[in-house]
């Protein structure tokens, strides 16, 4: 390309006390282009976006723009040169409007008053540029985790950048929500806005992206185009290739034992979230929970779990009911829950790996209300082995854990607390491919060993490709059950989205 | 703990990493030495019993204080009931005619009940814990009042005891230690303890873990009630009688050392041993002031610049941690 590129990071590199985060990194951002930004956690990817949007310094290298060396000292001073991100940590306000989100820190105004109406109007037309149609007086703690992505990136759209950074902003969307999140990428591609986009979703590259820079270790790896096939992407990325993405072996126990009903769920209704819902899971089971984000599925799982109440129907593991919302009643049935938002419902994230590990079974482990410190530890130390959770020691903070090795501790939580029903929502969102395949090989040792799986997930090719059986959910309501062998996305798609016009 | 984990356990001190978890300390340690060379009354016994009595009230209160901030809440009320829970005892030794040592624990247990109601209302009720105990604050304070119509009731000699002498060691600094031994073993043992943590850490994670939030947070306030009891008991024995305005204002006193000590406000942070020094600081400080004669106006400046220069420090401190 011989054009001048927007923005370039040269040669930049990055240091935080002894840890060397990114060696030596170059890259560009052409106008009308998307750049993929690609690589594990930890890769260095978040350190290499936040220097383009002016959170870090490098402390090697430079940064030019427009063919000029400058120096981005604050995220206003990218701004101000048309660079806007849209973190994957949703930097919204939850208790004010769309509108006041939207225009939040420039507001415009009429006599030293907030121009309502001027407000109102400007939020509008940046949500109709990626045709979000919502009103925008709404509170955005009301919107679910999709729509306040949505109006996250809408906000940062009627900044006018020229540069765009997303950094994995299709994590939480659905299929249907990223079509028309990548329908506006494309037609802000065509406008010359130069996009910088990072996505764990290796299929959304060659859909979306013109070319891939692979990062590993904080070091360049290598500049691919888009369509260079997965396989090849991933041992780009991992350095060694990945035998399967989804190792699905169904349970040698569908076959062998009794195919034991482990879970019935019968006419569990909840009004406004869910009716009428009726399944079993067998055991060595995993049996997978489709549809569009707001169809109801994480309250199911919720309502299963004893998290929520509901109004109607029953819950019942292993022939015995169980009460409603009474998580520990359901936890003693057997029934572990893995819960979608990694950080604000599964972890503890100041506390150590220990403790996270250990909050199941601290009650019944415990003699005369005493912990059992001794015991606590090593069972945690066992299960993160077993788990091959990457830590320095399991008094470290979770926080300070990847992604994948914090949702693999939610999961030793369960494992440690000797669950046979594992409810699993969204288990692999903000989960690095290495980790992924762990967490599916983890799934697979547990209906092995005679465990039952329900996993909800937004991501269609993990639903098909890891699931025994696949629920639809629809607006609330069981849209279709299709078996592992007769599910294709298109067959899933149709059933979650039999209206799909009147959707959003 | 069982060092079983660490591979590769380094030998010898680690100071760097000691020093940057208990600043408090360091600080404490520091302001000792100024003070034994700035004036030779400070490193005295009876100057040193004197701070030991001191602090005694204020670290109970403080305790208590630590259960609740590191559930994620906050207590206002500790100063009110400490004073409720000492005059409920006077009265009732000296109104009821109960046996002396009954009405020192129906003082306590009258702790225990403010501080139950505290966490019901936080728990059950959804009122947040500011407002609850901010409540509990004028309500105790009222009956206080109202049992003893304005004015101050001698104490039994059991609670006398309390603010009396073992030997050559005042019983307040027993009682405190005791306390702080008791408190210690609460957090960091038992299983009510380790869900405190995991309550303010992260409230719904803990809950959809099966621990029961709205039962730990109920025991952590009448847990915070039970110490502002004692506490209250302390001070009334020291003076031989309850004062209706008793501890007025030790909840500040009890929130700061609970912060020095390193806690976090936002909850799932804290120690009982940092809270113990938190209140050292506090105590000291007023301490040798009033040695060094200043007065107790400039006094309070000081502790308030000592505050937030603490907490500013921890912060800083985390940051660049996490940085």
């Amino acid at each position: 390309m011989s054009e001048q590129p927007l923005v370039t990071l040269q040669n930049v590199g990055k240091t935080f006390g002894p840890v060397t985060v990114i060696k030596d990194v170059t890259v560009s951002v052409y106008a009308g282009k998307v750049q993929v930004l690609l690589g594990e956690n930890g890769a260095g990817k978040s350190t290499l976006i936040k220097m383009m949007a002016g959170v870090y310094q490098p402390d090697a290298g430079r940064i030019v723009v427009d063919g000029n060396t400058v120096t981005l000292p604050t995220t206003r001073a990218a701004e101000a040169l048309g660079i806007a991100t849209i973190h994957q940590e949703l930097n919204l306000v939850p208790t004010m409007s769309i509108a006041e989100n939207v225009m939040l820190g420039r507001m415009p105004t009429k006599h030293g008053m907030v121009d309502r109406s001027a407000m109102r109007n400007r939020a509008r037309a940046a949500l109709a540029l990626i045709g979000l149609d919502v009103d925008v007086d709404t509170l955005v703690g009301e919107l679910g985790i999709a729509r306040q992505q949505l109006v996250e990136i809408a906000k940062a759209l009627s900044i006018n950048a020229r540069i765009l950074i997303l950094d994995e902003p299709t994590a939480a969307l659905t299929r249907h929500e990223t079509e028309s999140l990548f329908a506006v990428m494309a037609d802000l591609r065509s406008r010359g806005v130069g996009m910088l986009f990072i996505s764990h979703h290796l299929d959304e590259i060659a859909e979306v992206g013109d070319t891939v820079t692979v990062l590993r270790d904080g070091e360049f790896v290598a500049e691919v185009p888009a369509s260079t096939p997965e396989d090849e992407l991933v041992r780009l990325m991992v350095g060694r290739s990945i035998e399967e993405q989804y190792p699905r072996n169904a349970g040698g126990a569908t076959e062998t034992t009794e195919t034991a009903e482990i879970l019935a769920v019968e006419h569990l209704s909840s009004s406004g979230r869910f009716t009428d819902i009726n399944f079993t899971v067998r055991a060595g089971e995993v049996l997978g929970i489709a549809g569009l984000v707001g169809a109801g599925r994480t309250e199911l799982i919720r309502a299963i779990a004893g998290a929520d109440h509901y109004d109607s129907g029953t819950v019942t593991v292993r022939g015995r009911a169980l009460p409603k919302a009474n998580i520990k009643a359901a936890i003693k049935a057997g029934i572990g829950h893995v819960p979608e938002d990694r950080k604000g419902q599964g972890l503890v994230l100041d506390a150590s790996v220990n403790d996270n590990l250990g909050y199941a079974t601290l009650a019944s482990t415990a003699k005369l209300g005493l912990a059992d410190f001794a015991g606590q530890r090593s069972r945690a130390q066992a299960v993160a082995t077993k788990l091959r959770i990457r830590m320095h020691t399991i008094d470290q903070a979770i926080g300070a854990l990847s992604g994948g090795n914090q949702q693999k501790a939610v999961f030793g939580r369960w494992i440690i607390a000797a669950s046979t029903v594992l409810l699993l929502d969204e288990p692999t969102r903000g989960v690095d491919v290495g980790a992924k395949v762990e967490i599916y090989e983890l799934m697979n040792a547990i209906t092995a060993a005679g465990g039952a799986i329900v996993m909800v997930s937004s991501e269609l090719p993990e639903i098909l490709g890891m699931s025994d059986r696949i629920l639809v959910m629809r607006d609330g309501l069981l849209a279709g059950e299709l078996t592992a062998a007769e599910a294709t996305q298109d067959a899933v798609m149709t059933l979650a989205a039999r209206d799909v016009a009147d959707e959003n | 703990m069982s060092t079983t984990t660490l591979p590769a356990v380094r030998r010898g001190f680690d100071y760097k990493k000691f020093l940057a978890n208990n600043g408090a300390l360091v600080g404490l340690v520091v302001l000792c030495i100024a003070l034994f060379i700035a004036t030779p009354d400070f490193l005295t016994g009876q100057n040193l019993l004197n701070i030991g009595i001191q602090v005694s009230t204020v670290a109970v209160l403080a305790f208590g204080m630590t259960f609740v901030i590191v559930a994620g809440g906050i207590d206002l009320s500790v100063g009110a009931v400490a004073a409720l829970a000492a005059m409920v005892s006077s009265w009732l030794f000296v109104s009821a005619g109960l046996p002396g040592w009954l009405a020192l624990v129906g003082g306590l247990v009258a702790g225990l009940l403010a501080g139950m109601v505290n966490g019901l209302a936080n728990a059950y009720g959804k009122l947040p814990s500011f407002i609850a105990t901010l409540a509990m604050l004028s309500v105790a304070r009222g009956l206080t009042l109202v049992i003893s119509d304005g004015r101050p009731i001698s104490t039994p000699a059991e609670v006398s005891f309390l603010g009396g002498n073992l030997g050559p060691v005042p019983m307040p600094i027993v009682v405190l230690l005791v306390a702080a031994l008791v408190a210690s073993f609460v957090l960091n043992r038992t299983v009510i303890g380790r869900s405190m943590y995991a309550v303010g850490g992260n409230a719904e994670a803990a809950r959809l873990s099966g621990l029961p939030v709205k039962r730990i947070l109920v025991t952590v306030f009448a847990l915070a009630g039970l110490f502002a009891g004692l506490a209250g008991l302390l001070l009334a024995g020291r003076l031989d009688s309850a004062q209706p305005q008793a501890a007025a204002g030790y909840e500040l006193d009890a929130i700061a050392a609970v912060v020095i000590g390193g806690a976090s406000l936002s909850g799932g942070l804290g120690k009982i041993s940092g809270t113990l020094v938190g209140a050292l600081v506090l105590v000291v400080i007023r301490n040798g002031l009033n040695l060094l004669n200043v007065t107790s106006f400039w006094q309070q400046v000081v502790i308030g610049l000592v505050i937030a220069l603490a907490v500013g420090v921890d912060v800083l401190r985390r940051k660049t941690r996490n940085g």
